[in-house]
């Protein structure tokens, strides 16, 4: 498949990759690499001092209900993100699939808010919801006769409220990859299944979904990435990770542990529980991206 | 009425009911940038726009200095965008038409980058950039978001479809493979190149805790810090008039990148999907 187009050129390659070889050794490898080796010590109250400790700052983190609960919190989030978020883009995509008019325009209307920020999908949110003054705490006690919404005592409204907003910023770049991984399945393979008297919800679950498995596991893992670590803008702003630590993700934590509390041991071996988690689902998702790769060869 | 033409009727509906629903947070937004402190806290809360959105946004641009932050966002975006894309198209070009020793090796440290987010390098990065002298400097927002697998993948997948008797012709030509690629590969390469620019023009501008990390003065954070200081700087009730006139003025630049860039974007992505 790779053949060497330019022979004869045998220093080029390496000239072409060194500066992204660079970057990825300096600023990723070895801080990594760093990080690993901090999470095996602990530092002294003054900073001065290091003093190797094994595992503890790993026995520490598994033994402590803090740290559970944030892994908890972090596992329903990204559950909600992944799961809602992938499920309406998928049949909004479905109907902007059909062959209506118009199709363009309806495009940009519903994955524009791709280009929002965490932040400020947050801020935006917070308004909206800001107990007892803001919109919806106003139609939902109209609605409902009195009741008043609010997240700032009520942990379990709070995670939900905020895994909402980050599922909203997050739909449009869901709905452009699945509308892509839509336009490139056959019109044969759903014609043939017509044929057959499949119905088209069968025919969904039966040919579409299956041939969307690369797409879906990609946006598994960007979804993931993005529940994990870009919603920290959007939980500072909404919730700093309370009220008491109902919405403290696992990289809220960190931040805390690493950067407020400066506790860098157990902050590192934080960092290397996330890297490990996401390493499998990463390593999931390419088996099944090559999987497709063969069949289609 | 056919059947047909109601079931197309019905998705329509559907369709534009769904845009209203998904863009009504931005319009609720934009309404409250634009009323006074009492009118935002009016009860039942309004819905139709004001005239004070130049009043809220020259005291959000008093309170937190909204030009200089606009200014580091944009420079850190545009730079890290541009790049991230010349390090990616550099890179692929490698793997895709040159046979290396270790080539394997150096691939799989590419793909590496992207199960190493910043998060799970945070602190001895941190640490790293205070040994360079780099804390609350552009090189820290910018330099250790260099390597791109996103657009590394992008190109590569690219670079292999393109047929081989586009080198071959080159080569016969008497071009070097640097002619090659900047001549004949890159302009084939636009609608790819555009796509990784609204990826990473986005991606950059919604940075936040990294910047909140490594800058230390006021004229050097970005502007998603500047809504969390107007934010925090209240001291009683959240004047959301002012924070959303800031909000709109955030969520400005990369929504242009994105609709300038939309039909590139769409097909960008459209040729990644397809294998």
């Amino acid at each position: 498949m790779n053949e060497d187009k330019f022979p004869g050129h045998k220093v080029l390659p390496y000239i072409l990759i060194t500066p992204s070889i660079a970057v990825i050794i300096i600023f990723l490898i070895g801080p990594f690499i760093q990080s690993v080796y901090t999470s095996f010590f602990v530092s002294t109250t003054f900073g001065t001092k290091t003093i190797f400790v094994g595992l503890r700052n790993y026995i520490r983190l598994f033994s402590s209900p803090d740290y559970l609960n944030s892994a908890v919190v972090t596992f329903k989030f990204a559950a909600f993100v992944i799961i809602v978020g992938l499920s309406v883009a998928l049949a909004i995509a479905q109907l902007l699939n059909q062959k209506i008019r118009g199709v363009g325009f309806y495009q940009i209307a519903l994955i524009w808010t791709y280009a929002i920020s965490p932040t400020i999908a947050g801020v935006i949110w917070a308004s909206m919801f800001a107990p007892s003054t803001g919109l919806i705490p106003y139609i939902i006690s109209k609605i409902s006769g009195g009741y008043t919404l609010n997240w700032m005592t009520n942990g379990q409204l709070a995670l939900f409220i905020v895994a909402a907003a980050a599922t909203w910023k997050m739909l449009g770049y869901n709905i452009i990859f699945y509308l892509a991984g839509l336009q490139n399945v056959p019109d044969e393979f759903l014609e043939a299944a017509q044929i057959d008297g499949a119905n088209p919800w069968k025919s969904f679950w039966r040919i579409t979904f299956p041939l969307l498995s690369p797409t879906t596991s990609f946006l598994l893992f960007v979804n993931m990435l993005y529940a994990f670590f870009q919603v920290f803008g959007l939980i500072d702003i909404m919730t700093h990770g309370g009220p008491g630590n109902a919405t403290e993700i696992l990289v809220y934590k960190l931040y805390r542990d690493g950067f407020i509390h400066l506790n860098t041991g157990s902050a590192s071996a934080q960092s290397f529980i996330i890297f490990f988690v996401i390493s499998v689902v990463a390593i999931i998702q390419l088996r099944i991206i090559t999987r497709k790769a063969i069949y289609s060869r | 009425m056919t059947r047909k033409t109601r079931h197309e009727i019905f998705i329509h509906a559907i369709l534009i009911l769904l845009i209203i629903v998904l863009a009504f947070p931005v319009f609720f937004a934009l309404v409250t940038s634009t009323l006074s402190l009492q009118e935002s806290y009016q009860y039942p809360p309004k819905l139709l726009p004001g005239n004070q959105f130049m009043n809220n946004l020259k005291e959000a641009w008093e309170r937190v200095n909204i030009g200089r932050l606009f200014f580091n966002s944009t420079l850190i975006s545009v730079v890290v965008a541009i790049v991230k894309t010349i390090l990616a198209l550099l890179a692929a070009f490698a793997y895709t038409h040159f046979k290396f020793r270790g080539q394997g090796l150096l691939f799989s440290m590419c793909m590496i980058t992207q199960m190493l987010p910043l998060p799970v390098r945070i602190i001895p990065t941190y640490q790293l950039m205070a040994n360079f002298n780099w804390i609350n400097s552009y090189y820290a927002l910018m330099v250790p978001f260099f390597a791109s697998t996103t657009g590394l993948l992008l190109f590569r997948q690219f670079y292999m479809t393109v047929p081989a008797d586009l080198p071959d012709a080159a080569r016969v030509d008497g071009a070097g493979p640097m002619r090659y690629f900047w001549q004949i590969l890159i302009p084939i390469s636009k609608t790819n190149i555009a796509a990784l620019f609204v990826i990473e023009f986005i991606f950059m501008w919604s940075q936040y805790l990294w910047p909140l990390i490594v800058t230390t003065t006021r004229e050097m954070r970005v502007i998603q810090i500047g809504i969390k200081m107007l934010l925090a700087s209240e001291q009683i009730a959240p004047e959301w008039n002012i924070i959303m006139a800031a909000t709109v003025i955030a969520m400005l630049p990369p929504l242009v990148v994105l609709l300038i860039l939309r039909k590139s974007f769409v097909e960008g992505i459209a040729m990644q999907t397809a294998k």
